[in-house]
Order: C-alpha cells, then structure tokens, then sequence
C-alpha cells in the first residue's frame, strides 16, 4: 500500500459567473445555483489545452510535495475532454514536465471517477513504481460550449486539473483499502458521443450515483471496521452540491463533513476530486491517525470508494 | 408489492408518496410526465425510489434504476404491480 504525499491543483484564470453563463443560455442565473450548488466556473483561455492544465497542477503537487520531476517513476494523466484521441495527453504531460527518459506515461481516459482510478491503480503499481504522480485535467469548456448549447449540462461543467503524488515509503497518509466498480448497462447515460455531442441523462446518473456512492463508502468503511461517524472529512468528486448532499444523508453524517469547493469551480469532472484535495490539504489536510475516504462517480458508470489515513 | 394491498390500495400509496416528494400540492394525470411537468426534480428521485421500495417491501435492483420506471404515475404503477 502506497502513502498520499501531497495533492495539487491549477483552474484557469477566467471565472465565469452565473449571470455571464446565464445570460449566453437564456435562463435564471439563480436557477443555476438551486440546481447545482454552482456559483461561478472557470474556463481555460482558447489556446490553454487540457496538457497545459495538467503541467501546471503537475508541477504545483511536485512543490508541495518538495520533489522534482525527475523523482517520478511512473506518471498516469485521467481526462475526459483532450480532443486527440491518440495519443492521450500523457505522453506530452511527462515530457513538458521534464520526467527522466523513458518514464512510462498512461492515459487514464475514465472522465469523472478518473482521479479516483488513477490512485487506485497507482496504489497497486507502487511496488514497481515507488513514485507515482496522478494528475486529472479537464477542459470541460470545450464540450458544453459547443452549438447547440444544452443549459442543463453547460451550467454544470467548468475547467481545471488536479494531481496527486504517491510515494511506496512515505507521506501524509497511508492508503489502507478500496471499492472500485463498473457497470457498462448504463454506458449510454452519460457519453461523449463520436461527434464531439456530450450527452447526460441527468435522471439516470444521479439515480444510480446516489445509491452506489454511499454503497461503495460503506463497502470499504465495513471492511475495515470504521464508522462513517468516524470518518472526519469526505473528499468527493465536485459534481453537484444536491448530489454531495444525499449521500451525505444516506451515509448519515452531516453534510459539512463533505468539502466542497463546486461553489466556486463548477463540476471539473477528473480534475475535481484532487482540485477539492488540494484545498482541504492547504487548509490542514490529513491528522494523524485519522480515517477520511475519496469517493467518485462518473460515466462507465464507473464508481468507488478510497479510505487512507492520516500518518 | 405486497400481496395484502390491492390495485386501488397500490394506486393510493403511490399517488401518497409523489405528492410527498412534489414541489404543487395537486394530482397529476396518469400519464403526465412528473418530471417535464416540474412536479419533481432530479433529485427527489433517489429518494422517491426508496420510498417506493419501503412502502410496498420491494427491492428494486440497480439494473431497474431506469427513470423512465418512475416517469408518470401510470408508469410506477406498472412497475410496481411487476415486481414480486
């Protein structure tokens, strides 16, 4: 099991009000907000790339953690929106970063719980790589901006990206177990189509992620014998407030125990998970000996659950 | 659905449980969409869906977790009266 070094973040410089987004899709500005939970998004300037994001929380989680790039063993990039399809943006984040030659870069092509698979899957390859850097980034602008424009999907979604450093011998907190799944029925739910079309059946998706999520939390807090009563803090993918809130209920812990930063960064779908990480850790983040768990859910469905603990 | 509550009783509950998670107090049509219309949101569903699943001893599994199960009144009915 690998330790959670450091968490790091970059959002755009632009933010997007409300009002500035509700005035281009002809609604109610407080709409927007009783919906979601939203307040104001930030969107990545035309010639800012979802590499270009990447770089930059990239290079602010490697600051934080006092390590250089050429430490990094292994390095795994989640993104929805990078418009080639191959190849992903891994390969140009490891080289612009300046990683030693020949470090292997994977994509990581899951959109919302991609955060959360990339520390999975870096937790099981720490014994070969014992330096692993995840880093999530989205430029959700570039989907939910195009004609026609979808209100109930574009009020959601902003841009921003997000990383992770884990270390095989040391760190902030130590990751002690996980719940991953996925089930391919419901693929169609939520799917950015061939043509560029992000299409969101918003019923479906958070019917289903109401009760997987807490599912899943409660599946990995059973196993190992810990009360969500217990569990301090919540890190959860920034999709809606309404959504955090409910799981919040189901797990019956009260709903302040879920950080949330989607008031001010919109739903940055991979990126969120370590965006709100990167937050909460500058404002205190892990306590010794104390349980807080990473939740995500996203298109696949594929959803899960993350327990670490505070060293 | 419990096999102690008839179709009349069934219709009941049903109707009962939509006007406690509506946003207007009033009966919608059997067909009408509860959700186009405004009556619920998104984000009733999830609880509307458990409602169900109490109030007629019902487990509805995650392959069923259609929306369009839940879209009208005629519709939950149907899938109701389906369920063992």
């Amino acid at each position: 099991m690998a330790f959670i070094q450091a968490f790091g973040a970059y959002v755009p410089q632009r933010i997007v009000s409300n009002a500035e987004l509700a005035a281009r899709l002809g609604c109610d500005p407080d709409w927007i907000s009783q919906a979601s939970g939203i307040a104001e998004r930030r969107f990545a300037a035309e010639e800012e790339s979802v590499a270009d994001l990447a770089v930059r929380a990239a290079q602010d989680c490697l600051a934080r953690a006092g390590r250089a790039a050429v430490d990094v063993q292994l390095i795994l990039v989640a993104t929805g929106s990078e418009p080639r399809r191959f190849p992903g943006a891994a390969s140009v984040v490891a080289y612009r970063l300046g990683l030693r030659d020949g470090v292997p870069a994977i994509d990581v092509p899951v959109a919302s719980a991609g955060s959360l698979v990339g520390m999975i899957v870096g937790n099981a390859l720490a014994a070969t790589y014992p330096v692993i850097l995840i880093v999530a980034a989205e430029k959700m602008s570039s989907l939910v901006l195009r004609e026609p424009l979808d209100r109930n999907i574009a009020i959601l979604f902003g841009d921003g990206a997000g990383a992770c450093l884990l270390d095989a011998k040391r760190g902030a907190a130590r990751i002690v177990d996980h719940a991953l799944h996925s089930d391919g029925a419901f693929a169609g739910s939520l799917a950015l189509q061939a043509d560029g079309t992000l299409f969101m059946d918003g019923r479906s998706v958070i019917l289903h992620a109401s009760r997987k999520l807490p599912r899943a939390i409660a599946e990995v807090l059973e196993r190992n014998q810990v009360s969500a009563a217990d569990v301090p803090v919540f890190l959860m993918h920034q999709a809606n407030q309404n959504l955090m809130d409910a799981v919040a209920r189901a797990l019956r812990v009260p709903a302040d125990r879920f950080f949330s930063n989607i008031r001010n960064y919109g739903n940055t779908s991979s990126a969120s998970l370590f965006v709100a990480a990167a937050e909460w850790q500058a404002g205190g983040g892990f306590q010794s000996g104390a349980p807080a768990v990473f939740a995500a859910f996203g298109a696949g469905f594929h959803w899960g659950a993350l327990l670490a603990v505070g060293v | 659905m419990t096999s102690t509550m008839n179709e009349t009783e069934m219709r009941k509950k049903v109707r009962e449980i939509v006007r406690q998670f509506a946003s207007e107090n009033r009966e919608p049509d059997a067909t009408e969409s509860l959700f186009e219309s405004g009556l619920l949101d998104s984000f009733v569903l999830p609880q509307m869906v458990s409602a169900l699943e109490e109030a007629f001893h019902i487990r509805i599994p995650d392959a069923d977790l259609n929306p369009r199960h839940f879209e009208s009144l005629a519709r939950i009915e149907a899938y109701v009266s389906s369920r063992p």
